[in-house]
C-alpha cells in the first residue's frame, strides 16, 4: 500500500515577491510528482500594451517584474527599433549595457541571499542583501531610481551618465568586489554547502535542450548559450568577457555560474565606463511603420524575448512577451521528482524563479494525521544542513 | 550554419508547403508555411537542424489567427519564425508540437486559454494563467474581446457579461 501525500506550497508567502502554487506529491520523503499553478499575478500586460502607444508600452513592460525592470524595456525597445530601423548612438549602447549588468549583479546577489536562507545560512542571506546595496546606490545615481529605472526609450536612453559620477561608481564597484570575494569564499569553500548542493536536482544537457532552458539554468547544464554573445546588442560586442558554463547541472553548478557571472558583470561595467565615447544619447524616431520586430536580450535569468507586430498606427497590434522563467519553470518536473522533500525547496529555488512558499503551508500525512503549519519546509531544509554540519564536525 | 543555409534546407525539403519567405534582416526571417505541415517542419528544424524553440506568438489578424513559431540558432545568432495561418475563427485547430519538444508544453496551454486555439492531440490543455472560474469561450487576447466595465466603485465584473 502506498502512502502518497500532497504538500501544497503557496500561493502566498511574505518572503517572496510573487505568488505561485506548487503541489508536491510525496511518498515518504521522496517527491514523486510535482505540479505548478501560476497566474495569481497575471495582469494581462500583453493586452494592456496593445492599448498603449509605443512609448507608453515600454513603461508598461517595465512593471512586469521589479527585478528585471531593466531587461524587459531593453527587449521591447529593440523590437520597436527593429521595425523602425533606427540607428542608436554609441554612447546610448554603452549606457544600456551598464544598466543591464548592474541589474544582473543585484539580481544574482538577491538570489544568493535567498538560497542561503533556504539552506539555513541566514548569514549569507543578510550579507547578500546588504552587499546588494552598493549596486542599488549606483542605480540611483545613474538613473534616479533604485528599481523601475525608466531609462530606456526607443532610439536610445533617457539619462546620461555624468562625468562626475564615474569615480563614485568605480569606488562603489570596488567595495562590491571586495565583499563578493568574501562571499565567494564563504560559499564555494564551505564543505557543508558542497555536501548539500552537489548532485542535487540535476538537469541533464539533453533535458535542458528539450525544455529549451535558458540563462544560468542552461549554462549550468553545459548548454553554451548567452544572448549577449549570440545576438549581439548594446555594447557587448565592444567589450571582452567570458560566458560561464558548468557541466554538472546540479544546484551547486547553478550557484557557481551565478557567482562567477557577477565577476564578469563587474568587468563589463568597468570596460564600458572606460570605453564609453562622448556624444548624443538618443536618436530621433519619426514613426513606426507596419512590420514585425523581435527583441532578444539576456536578462539575469536567461533570454528575454519580445515580439512586436505593428500595423502602422501608434500602438502595437500584438506584443508577445516571453520571460526566461517561463521556459525554466517547466524543468521542475525533471529536477524535483525523485529528490527528498528537504531538498525540494532549494531545487525549486535554483532556477531563480519568483518562487514562493507560504505561511499556510500544510503537510498532510494521511497515515497518522500529522499536521505541520508555518514555514516548516524551510525549517526542514535548514535542519538537514545542521545535521550535515554536526556530522562534519564529528569527523 | 547561416540563415541562408537554414532557409535552403527548408526550401529543399518543403518546397510545396512554403508560401513566402521574408527576410527582415540578415539574421531574421519569417517563413509563411502550410499549417497542416507544422509537425514535420518542427521535427526538421528542432531535431535535424538543432534550432532552439523560443516561443509561439499567436496574433489575431483579419485573415484569421497567425501562429508564429520562433526558433533560434545560437551559434550564428539566427532567429527564424514559421508563420502558420488558421483561417477558421470558430474552431481554430493545429497539431501539437509537445510530442517533439517539451518546451511547447506551457506555451500551448497559454495560447489555448488566451486565444481559444485548439492543439490537436495535446492532452494537457488545463488553465495556466486565468482563474479557475473564468467563463468558457471567452478569450481575452482576441481582438473581439470586450473588457469588463468598472462600476462606480471601481470594481470589475465577470468578463463577457454586459
Amino acid at each position: 500500500m502506498s502512502h502518497k501525500a500532497t504538500i501544497p506550497i503557496g500561493p502566498y508567502h511574505p518572503l517572496q515577491e510573487e505568488p505561485e502554487f506548487y503541489k508536491l506529491v510525496v511518498e515518504g520523503e521522496r517527491v514523486v510528482d510535482v505540479d505548478v499553478r501560476i497566474g495569481y499575478n497575471h495582469r494581462g500586460i500583453e493586452k494592456i500594451s496593445e492599448g498603449k502607444s509605443f512609448d507608453q508600452a515600454i513603461f508598461a513592460v517595465e512593471r512586469i517584474c521589479g527585478i528585471c525592470s531593466g531587461s524587459h524595456p531593453i527587449a521591447c525597445v529593440q523590437a520597436i527599433e527593429e521595425i523602425a530601423k533606427v540607428e542608436i548612438p554609441e554612447r546610448a549602447l554603452f549606457i544600456r549595457s551598464i544598466i543591464q549588468e548592474l541589474e544582473r549583479l543585484h539580481s544574482h546577489m538577491l538570489w544568493l541571499g535567498l538560497a542561503g536562507h533556504f539552506l539555513g545560512y541566514n548569514t549569507i542571506f543578510m550579507w547578500g542583501w546588504k552587499y546588494r546595496e552598493p549596486i542599488c546606490d549606483i542605480m540611483e545615481t545613474v538613473t534616479g531610481n533604485r528599481q523601475n529605472y525608466g531609462i530606456m526609450k526607443v532610439g536610445g536612453v533617457r539619462r546620461d551618465i555624468e562625468k562626475e559620477h564615474v569615480p563614485y561608481i568605480l569606488s562603489r564597484l570596488d567595495e562590491f568586489t571586495k565583499q563578493l570575494d568574501m562571499l565567494k569564499g564563504a560559499i564555494l569553500d564551505d564543505p557543508v554547502l558542497h555536501a548539500r548542493l552537489k548532485g542535487v536536482g540535476i538537469l541533464t544537457k539533453e533535458k535542458a535542450i528539450d525544455y529549451a532552458a535558458l540563462g544560468p539554468t542552461a549554462r549550468a547544464s553545459g548548454v553554451d548559450i548567452d544572448a549577449r554573445r549570440d545576438y549581439p546588442y548594446a555594447a557587448y560586442p565592444r567589450v571582452k568577457w567570458n560566458v560561464i558554463t558548468q557541466k554538472e547541472g546540479d544546484v551547486f553548478a547553478k550557484t557557481v555560474v551565478r557567482i562567477l557571472e557577477m565577476y564578469e558583470s563587474v568587468n563589463i561595467i568597468r570596460q564600458c565606463l572606460d570605453k564609453m565615447p562622448q556624444g548624443p544619447i538618443d536618436a530621433k524616431v519619426k514613426d513606426v511603420p507596419p512590420g514585425e520586430g523581435i527583441g532578444q536580450i539576456e536578462a539575469p535569468r536567461g533570454e528575454c524575448f519580445h515580439y512586436i507586430k505593428s500595423d502602422g498606427t501608434n500602438s502595437p497590434m500584438r506584443h508577445k512577451i516571453r520571460a526566461p522563467t517561463f521556459m525554466n519553470f517547466a524543468t521542475f518536473r525533471e529536477t524535483v521528482i525523485g529528490e527528498t522533500v528537504s531538498d525540494a525547496t532549494i531545487i525549486l529555488a535554483a532556477i531563480d524563479p519568483c518562487y514562493c512558499c507560504t505561511e499556510r503551508m500544510v503537510v498532510v500525512n494521511s497515515k497518522d494525521r500529522e499536521l505541520y503549519k508555518g514555514p516548516d519546509l524551510i525549517k526542514l531544509s535548514q535542519e538537514k544542513t545542521r545535521l550535515i554540519k554536526e556530522k562534519m564536525q564529528r569527523l | 550554419m547561416t540563415l541562408d543555409d537554414i532557409l535552403a534546407s527548408l526550401d529543399k525539403r518543403f518546397k510545396d508547403s512554403i508560401q513566402k519567405i521574408e527576410k527582415t534582416s540578415p539574421k531574421k526571417a519569417f517563413v509563411d508555411m502550410d499549417a497542416a505541415k507544422i509537425t514535420q517542419f518542427v521535427i526538421h528544424i528542432f531535431k535535424d537542424l538543432g534550432l532552439r524553440p523560443n516561443t509561439i506568438s499567436a496574433v489575431d489578424t483579419f485573415g484569421g489567427f497567425e501562429l508564429l513559431y520562433h526558433f533560434s540558432y545560437d551559434r550564428s545568432g539566427v532567429t527564424l519564425s514559421l508563420r502558420a495561418l488558421l483561417k477558421d475563427r470558430t474552431e481554430p485547430t493545429i497539431d501539437t508540437i509537445t510530442g517533439i519538444t517539451r518546451s511547447a508544453w506551457w506555451i500551448e496551454r497559454e495560447i489555448h486559454e488566451l486565444f481559444g486555439i485548439n492543439f490537436r492531440d495535446n492532452k494537457d490543455l488545463r488553465t495556466l494563467l486565468l482563474p479557475d472560474d473564468w467563463p468558457k469561450g471567452v478569450y481575452p487576447l482576441r481582438k473581439d474581446f470586450i473588457p469588463p466595465k468598472r462600476d462606480s466603485r471601481g470594481h470589475t465584473h465577470k468578463p463577457g457579461a454586459a
